[in-house]
């Protein structure tokens, strides 16, 4: 039997995180009982991120700094709130990627385990030789009506692996699976929101007669028993209860996960993944982690840490996103980044956002892959390509060989912050950017606030909504810059040391 | 190389409209204005015309697209009637077309007429369109104001000047053109300001307040234009001569290649140049009487100043600051209010400039008026600091 397993991960939460304390007090008066919730902080997308741009972000961090993505043959991408009913998000993923056009891939959405369940798929892909290096990506942006209980205990975020044969970070020991057509919640598909039963018929009839088997099946596959998890990854939103789906499994309720929904809340079907994530990031070599998760029955996963597992670590993780946090109080701005509010955007607003596909598939690796041109006989590097060179000195024609910017460093050459124009988070910042080892891009800014955009100031590209059609049920991507803190970190240490 | 344009073409006539927010008149009722005025400075009737260019930028709000609006307003003899457009600077392109053909010997007398119907969009600020279909997917979501003062953090970090010193030197511009302005009878804005004021203006796009913008206005303007021969002959002297006449357009030097710092228009010094030779300017500081300039935005007119070569580089805004480009400076500068307070309907923005020069060159520009002016230059840019172009055009007396 072929050894497979998890060769890489990475995570992404988004910035904001939202303070439950503002959010029960915000809706205090009408739903008091919230109070209860209303302990720690949700991470909360900023209105140009979804399910895919932080599945892409993940991908991008488990895929590690370089851009010689050739190996990956495969592509999952997981989502209950996937952008596209119809239209291969795993294809806008693969795209942002730039990965090869020989690519495999699939979305697997239906239920909160999906994710789980992609990953499931690309074991057993890779398994079976049906390819040799899977990418898996989860994100998951729930939207819940306003003074709801999931609105707290949502949160937005995604994780990606990739799997590949050899030698792994995590052996994949074993899988077991339920299916039982149990509707805790649904969500139909022309509705904005779940309709969900009631939580004590959840739990009982639901969550601890339903996991255990499939635990259970995935430790008879691995060959080991409950007593041997050293982690126990299972998201679940009801106090207490993951400790008692471990004790039917005979889980010693040490390796109980903390399910991360005090820092993050639950991201849906990428949770999962999130918390295996974390698990890695914190296990030891030897160490059995086992990943759970619930929908319509469950999906269970156990692996085997390796020695290699601290140098797959990534570079952000889910301890790093977890660290790259600002607080944010305003409930109301969350409303309306989760299009929860009629407001006043103004004239400006109507401008047509209508795509021309046309265009979209002809530039689409300028586009979704930001793919630039790189002259063979001058080394030019200039965005986009074109068949005429933009070298002032020689402008050659048909030399350019496609050139990626999306993981070079780069800098603010010009900036602005704009009151005037259209924006989900005024002031819409935006600027010249300077690209190491040559090209310039007039980019938006995300992520930042007034202040603290400044020439100079080091930048790395994130995959984000440029601009949502909403006549249309249209959204299009690009990238965008946003400050680079790692690097902004590392020069602040650099000129303190000099300082002393 | 070319001989140039210097002294083959005159301007005869020329007609603005008054400018501002003329919910009285349509793009139609704006271009009768300017150009019934400027047949009656031509004193010529309409079949006397062989040609005419046609200059608007915004056509999906304003005049529409061809040159049938034009025509049909001004009830032309069925000539030839070409409509250009070039961004901001589309009205100095209707005054190339036009001089060009008389220069050519294609047409004995040429008209010129920009309009710009704006305040039909139902909000302030220019209107909001698509470029193509492929720029919305890649540009950012930006303004023209946030576009220019790209320029402000480029010139800051350039050369070392203090936000608070930048802040206070594009405040001067402002000042000065509202000083200007308020001796305009047709200017949009004709309201002196304080520095404080502008100062403490609401943000539009960081560093740029509410006084760092032009006015967006409705408006046209229009030009007559003929061979000095012919003007004599209709019984013309102290004839307006067109000395230069450049434009310059960026090919993606400044946005795509890493050589361009973003402080400065790339396109107008190579514009201004090739102007100045083909005037035979040498000494611009001291041989220019007075210019308009296209102020869209405060920052745009003080880092013009040095693309111009009037002042040194890193020092335009020492220059506005010690006011040598206010009324009674060493050159004027935005004499009639600019873009700033005459107003800036886009497509006649290069012929409003022109038509200061003009009045200005003939004695009739009343209580603005310059002592013994020589020499004029416009300068009219379109788009923006990493893409435009730039019109820099120079008229001046006969033999000057």
């Amino acid at each position: 039997m072929t050894t497979v397993g998890l060769s890489a991960w990475g995570a992404y939460a988004p910035r904001l995180r939202l303070q439950r304390k503002a959010v029960a007090a915000a809706n205090a008066w009408i739903a008091p009982g919230l109070a209860a919730k209303s302990k720690g902080e949700r991470a909360m997308a900023n209105w140009d991120e979804d399910a895919l741009t932080m599945a892409v972000e993940a991908a991008r961090d488990a895929l590690g700094p370089g851009d010689d993505r050739g190996g990956v043959d495969a592509v999952y991408f997981a989502s209950s709130t996937a952008p596209f009913a119809d239209r291969l998000n795993a294809g806008i993923v693969s795209a942002a990627l730039a990965l090869e056009r020989s690519v495999s891939s699939a979305d697997v959405t239906g239920s909160q385990r999906a994710g789980l369940t992609a990953l499931a798929q690309a074991l057993s892909a890779v398994k079976a030789g049906a390819a040799t290096t899977a990418l898996v990506a989860a994100g998951e942006h729930r939207r819940a009506r306003a003074a709801s209980a999931a609105e707290l205990d949502n949160g937005d975020g995604a994780a990606a692996f990739v799997v590949s044969g050899g030698d792994t970070a995590a052996d994949f020991l074993g899988h077991g699976a339920l299916t039982a057509d149990f509707v805790d919640h649904f969500r139909g598909s022309d509705a904005e929101f779940d309709y969900a039963w009631e939580e004590r018929w959840i739990r009982d009839e639901g969550i601890i007669k339903l996991v255990p088997p499939a635990i259970r099946d995935a430790l008879a596959a691995a060959g080991i028993t409950g007593e041997d998890v050293t982690h126990f990854c299972f998201p679940c939103t009801f106090a207490g209860l993951a400790a008692g789906v471990a004790k039917a499994c005979g889980i010693r309720p040490e390796a109980v996960r903390d399910n991360l929904g005090q820092v993050i809340g639950e991201a849906g079907s990428a949770h999962g993944l999130i918390m295996l994530a974390h698990a890695l990031e914190q296990a030891r070599p030897g160490d059995v982690i086992l990943a759970a998760q619930f929908g319509q029955g469950a999906e269970a996963l156990v692996f085997r840490v390796t020695e290699r597992v601290g140098a797959a670590r990534p570079a952000r993780g889910v301890t790093g996103a977890l660290a790259d946090r600002k607080e944010e109080t305003n409930y109301l701005k969350f409303l309306f980044f989760n299009g929860l509010v009629e407001w006043d955007k103004g004239m400006r607003a109507e401008k047509d956002n209508k795509t021309a596909l046309t265009t979209l598939y002809r530039n689409s690796d300028m586009i979704l892959g930001l793919v630039g041109g790189r002259c063979t006989e001058t080394g030019v590097v200039q965005f986009p390509r074109t068949r005429i060179s933009v070298a002032p000195n020689k402008a050659a024609v048909d030399t350019q060989e496609p050139y990626r910017f999306a993981e070079r460093k780069a800098k603010v050459l010009t900036w602005s912050a704009d009151y005037l124009t259209f924006a989900m988070a005024p002031p819409n910042h935006y600027g010249m950017i300077d690209f190491e080892g040559g090209g310039r891009i007039y980019l938006d800014i995300t992520d930042v606030e007034p202040g603290e955009v400044d020439s100079g100031l080091p930048v790395r590209m994130v995959f984000r909504i440029k601009e949502v059609d909403e006549r249309r049920g249209f959204r299009r991507y690009f990238w965008k810059a946003t400050p680079d803190r790692s690097a902004i970190a590392a020069q602040t240490a650099q000129a303190a040391q000099a300082a002393e | 190389m070319a001989s140039g344009i210097k002294d083959k073409v005159a301007v005869i006539g020329m007609g603005c409209s008054k400018f501002g927010e003329r919910w009285d008149a349509g793009p139609d009722e704006l271009m009768v204005e300017a150009y019934l005025e400027a047949m009656a400075d031509a004193g010529i009737e309409p079949t006397q015309l062989d040609a005419a260019w046609f200059s608007t930028h915004v056509d999906e709000f304003g005049t529409g697209k061809g040159g049938t609006p034009l025509s049909i307003a001004l009830r032309l003899p069925n000539i030839a009637v070409t409509r250009v457009e070039n961004f901001c600077a589309s009205g100095s392109e209707a005054f190339r077309g036009a001089v060009y053909a008389v220069a050519a010997g294609a047409a004995d007398i040429a008209l010129a007429v920009g309009v710009e119907k704006l305040k039909d969009t139902g909000y302030g600020g220019l209107p909001v369109a698509n470029a193509g279909t492929l720029s919305p997917q890649v540009a950012p979501n930006g303004s023209a104001p946030g576009n220019f003062a790209q320029l402000a953090s480029a010139y800051r970090s350039k050369h070392g000047v203090s936000r608070e010193d930048l802040k206070r030197a594009i405040a001067h511009v402002s000042v000065k053109s509202h000083a200007n302005g308020a001796k305009n009878r047709k200017a949009h804005l004709q309201k002196p300001v304080t520095e404080e004021q502008v100062l403490n203006a609401p943000m539009i796009a960081e560093p740029l307040g509410l006084f760092d913008c032009c006015g967006v206005s409705d408006g046209a303007a229009a030009a007559i234009v003929t061979t000095p021969e012919i003007a004599r002959s209709l019984g013309k002297h102290d004839l307006v001569m067109v000395k230069a006449l450049q434009l310059s357009v960026s090919n993606g030097y400044e946005s795509q290649f890493n050589a361009w710092d973003g402080s400065y228009f790339h396109t107008a010094r190579i514009a201004a140049k090739k102007a100045y030779r083909e005037a035979g300017v040498e000494d611009p500081r001291r041989q220019i009487s007075m210019m308009e300039v296209h102020d869209c935005f405060s920052i745009t007119e003080l880092v013009t100043m040095e693309d111009l070569f009037i002042s040194a580089e890193g020092q335009g805004w020492r220059d506005v600051l010690d006011g040598f480009y206010d009324a009674d400076g060493g050159v004027p500068c935005q004499i009639d209010g600019g873009l700033k307070c005459f107003g800036h309907p886009i497509g006649a923005s290069g012929l409003r400039m022109l038509y200061e020069m003009y009045l200005q060159l003939q004695g009739r520009a009343g209580e603005r008026q310059l002592a013994d002016p020589v020499l004029g230059m416009t300068h009219n840019l379109g788009g923006s600091p990493a893409s435009n172009v730039c019109s820099v055009a120079i008229v001046g007396r006969e033999g000057a």
